[in-house]
């Protein structure tokens, strides 16, 4: 009898419990933090893996992904930040638009963020301040350059991975001779490519990686003499491989084509990998960049890509703690592996290794361990004065490969650019 | 003379003209007018050191520097010279095919007339994004239909929109194709106006069409002819939305269709790695407004005030 009573007792404050929770959690749960982001084409993932994830270990912070479209992405986010309306995380460009936010006081600092031991000096290197004394976003993923091949026509064709640059133009060549295919597939429409995928894709080989970057950033490299030059020449011998009408192909177009299997070689970023999978009827390969004549140490651009900060105006102490602790959820392995996995390509920048289960990712991540790494020679402070380096490598690279100028011109150009207002550069010539 | 001017002054003031003039110039001077000075003021700024920091003040440097600097004016003179070959194409090609169009129409059987009129007006509605688009894959060297239609007149292959020759004329000539509904309506209704009757009295005395054409109608729609003008070179020196959409605020390939629009917005909006500087970017957009009202000032000074008018 006692006992019946105690269940029945027990079932109605149960029912009662279950009829006034959700009104008690409505009242208490908060408004969605926001995640402003340039990368639309992660919404899914973010959607459906990452902060279902999250919230298995935090369910009382609802989180939304906001991407806006990457080309607008500086400026909506600016503007959004003046007028106070933006998301309270914030993803970070690398270097010098994420340091200006923070100067600005956008980008709160992540000094005191547990996790950040997780991640090395060089991971952190594009959202540190210049005497590293604040860091401001957790490091999300690099993207490594390199080629994708079309394996199905390499068969067909009989040719194999090249290693070194004569070797490389020895494949290109034969894919010319056989003319069923472009030999390689890139447009020069959009400019980015030429230099993003083309110039600053092999570059390093050529330049020496980190030594060259740091060189042109005090003033003993110069763009258009050693290892840069022979870069814009190595570039302009791409002129009669790129498929035809290159000129007026844009960067969707040069995706469908090589996808459709209508060009051999890609150049190439590894944040393709999923992309090019999920519609490709052929087995993708991939290759680094070729070496040199002569050279045996080999350079890979491995760029610190995109990062994850907190909007430095949150007035609401408990958002912020909220915010607080999404970004040290990211610094876990458990989101490194998560993210790395779910966008094979963007690797993941934590000291703890991550495994990857997408073949073509291990294989680009896998050089790593042979090259040297390095990041895009315009990213660190060379873009910070007018004109801006890297909108001339964009325009200086296409109009190359256009044929428009030699790869003399392009580099005098490029250079002229920087010692216009670059100090170190001025005092050298 | 005195009694006059009594007469005038005791008159009672309008009050219904304040009523009737009033919503146009509230809604004019809170959307148009203040921000237009207030983006001329912003112009003589340097922008704020630090966030919330003052803007200073520095007079007429900005567009010195516009002028001067030799990374901007290249940039400038470029993007206005690129501007006047925009316009001149619309002005040149847009404007005499939207005049023999309306001229057409007018001769057609009234059903045929609609018909043509609502087809040749229906690109005017779609949307820039839509338009760049359908050019884009028209025009693309993989898979645009365009060589094709080509290949049979013998006009060689061409990546149009890559080559700096060809890509300013070649997206001139789709902002003709989009625009030219506006000029024919505004032709094909001045022509609607002219009366029958001095049609009539010249064919009596034996003119021939082209005669009649350029001897009364033209000199009859010549008021037309100029607000058609300015309403073009007033849209075509505020253009950006096409070249936008096909080529991307960076105006390839080297800023060979750089206009005065896509300048003024990747000096204010930044453009990748390069930070905005909106000071400067409204010293651009003042440009704009000179030459804008340049142009506007000249049309009425000039040509309105030689124009005879006729009254019909």
């Amino acid at each position: 009898m006692n006992r019946a009573k105690f269940v029945g007792v027990a079932a109605a404050a149960g029912l009662m419990a279950l009829t006034l929770a959700p009104a008690a959690m409505t009242a208490a749960q908060m408004e969605p933090l926001v995640i402003e982001s340039w990368r639309n084409d992660d919404l899914t993932i973010w959607e459906d893996v990452i902060i279902p994830a999250f919230n298995a270990s935090y369910p009382d912070i609802p989180v939304v992904f906001s991407p806006s479209a990457p080309a607008e992405y500086n400026a909506a986010l600016n503007a959004r930040l003046e007028a106070g309306t933006a998301g309270d995380l914030i993803t970070c460009r690398p270097f010098d638009l994420s340091l200006d936010l923070f100067n600005q006081g956008h980008l709160a600092s992540l000094n005191d963020l547990e996790g950040m031991a997780n991640f090395g000096d060089v991971a952190k290197s594009a959202w540190v301040t210049d005497d590293g004394s604040d860091v401001f976003c957790v490091p999300m993923a690099s993207v490594i350059h390199g080629f994708f091949y079309n394996q199905d026509i390499f068969t067909e064709l009989g040719l194999e991975e090249p290693t070194t640059e004569a070797e490389f133009y020895a494949v290109l060549d034969a894919i010319q001779a056989d003319g069923d295919y472009a030999p390689l597939v890139m447009g020069t429409l959009d400019q980015w490519e030429a230099a993003t995928m083309g110039f600053q894709n092999i570059g390093p080989n050529y330049w020496h990686g980190e030594e060259g970057r740091l060189g042109l950033i005090d003033g003993t490299a110069k763009y258009n003499e050693g290892g840069f030059l022979e870069a814009f020449e190595a570039l302009s011998r791409w002129q009669p491989y790129l498929i035809n009408g290159y000129q007026g192909i844009g960067y969707p177009d040069a995706q469908s084509a090589f996808t459709l299997g209508l060009g051999a070689v890609y150049p190439t970023g590894s944040w393709e990998i999923s992309g090019f999978e999920a519609v490709a009827e052929f087995p993708i390969g991939a290759f680094m960049p070729p070496l040199p004549e002569g050279s045996d140490q080999c350079y890979i651009s491995d760029h610190t890509d995109i990062a994850m900060g907190m909007n430095g105006h949150i007035a609401d102490e408990a958002r912020r703690e909220a915010a607080t602790t999404f970004l040290n959820w990211m610094t876990t392995p458990e989101f490194a592996s998560l993210y790395s996995n779910a966008l094979p390509g963007f690797f993941s920048l934590s000291n703890e290794p991550v495994a990857l289960d997408n073949p073509l990712a291990q294989e680009m991540v896998s050089w790593r361990d042979e090259c040297e790494s390095t990041i895009r020679s315009s990213y660190q402070i060379l873009s910070r004065g007018e004109p801006n380096n890297e909108t001339d490598l964009w325009v200086n690279s296409a109009l190359l490969l256009n044929g428009e100028v030699t790869a003399q011109e392009a580099a005098d150009t490029v250079q002229a650019g920087l010692e216009a207002w670059y100090e170190p550069q001025q005092s050298g010539s | 003379m005195n009694s006059l001017a009594k007469s005038i002054s005791r008159k009672k003031f309008p009050t219904h003209l304040l009523v009737f003039l009033g919503p146009a110039f509230i809604i004019y001077t809170l959307f148009m007018v203040i921000p237009l000075v207030d983006s001329l003021r912003l112009s003589l700024y340097a922008p704020a050191e630090i966030r919330g920091g003052a803007e200073q003040f520095v007079g007429l440097a900005n567009y010195q520097r516009l002028l001067t600097d030799p990374n901007l004016s290249p940039r400038l003179f470029g993007a206005i010279g690129n501007n006047f070959l925009f316009f001149s194409i619309h002005m040149f090609v847009q404007n005499p095919i939207a005049l023999l169009l309306a001229t057409l129409l007018v001769t057609v059987a009234k059903r045929a007339s609609s018909v043509y009129r609502t087809l040749l007006f229906t690109p005017t509605v779609l949307s820039f994004v839509l338009v760049g688009f359908i050019w884009q894959i028209i025009l693309n060297p993989l898979w645009g239909i365009a060589d094709d239609v080509l290949g049979i007149f013998g006009i060689q292959s061409q990546p149009w929109l890559g080559l700096p020759g060809t890509a300013l004329p070649v997206l001139s000539l789709i902002s003709v194709w989009q625009f030219v509904g506006i000029p024919m309506m505004l032709f094909l209704v001045a022509l609607l106006g002219i009366p029958e009757e001095l049609l009539e009295a010249a064919r009596v005395d034996g003119a021939s069409a082209w005669r009649v054409f350029w001897g009364i109608k033209f000199p009859l729609i010549l008021p037309t002819v100029g607000i058609v003008s300015i309403l073009t070179f007033v849209g075509n020196f505020n253009a950006f939305d096409l070249v936008y959409t096909v080529q991307g605020s960076l105006a390839g390939p080297n800023f060979a269709t750089d206009l005065l629009g896509t300048f003024f917005y990747r000096t204010f909006f930044g453009f990748q790695l390069q930070p905005g500087n909106p000071t400067m970017g409204a010293a651009v957009a003042g440009v704009m407004f000179l030459i804008i009202l340049l142009g506007v000032v000249l049309y009425l000074a000039v040509w309105q005030r030689r124009i005879t008018q006729y009254e019909l």
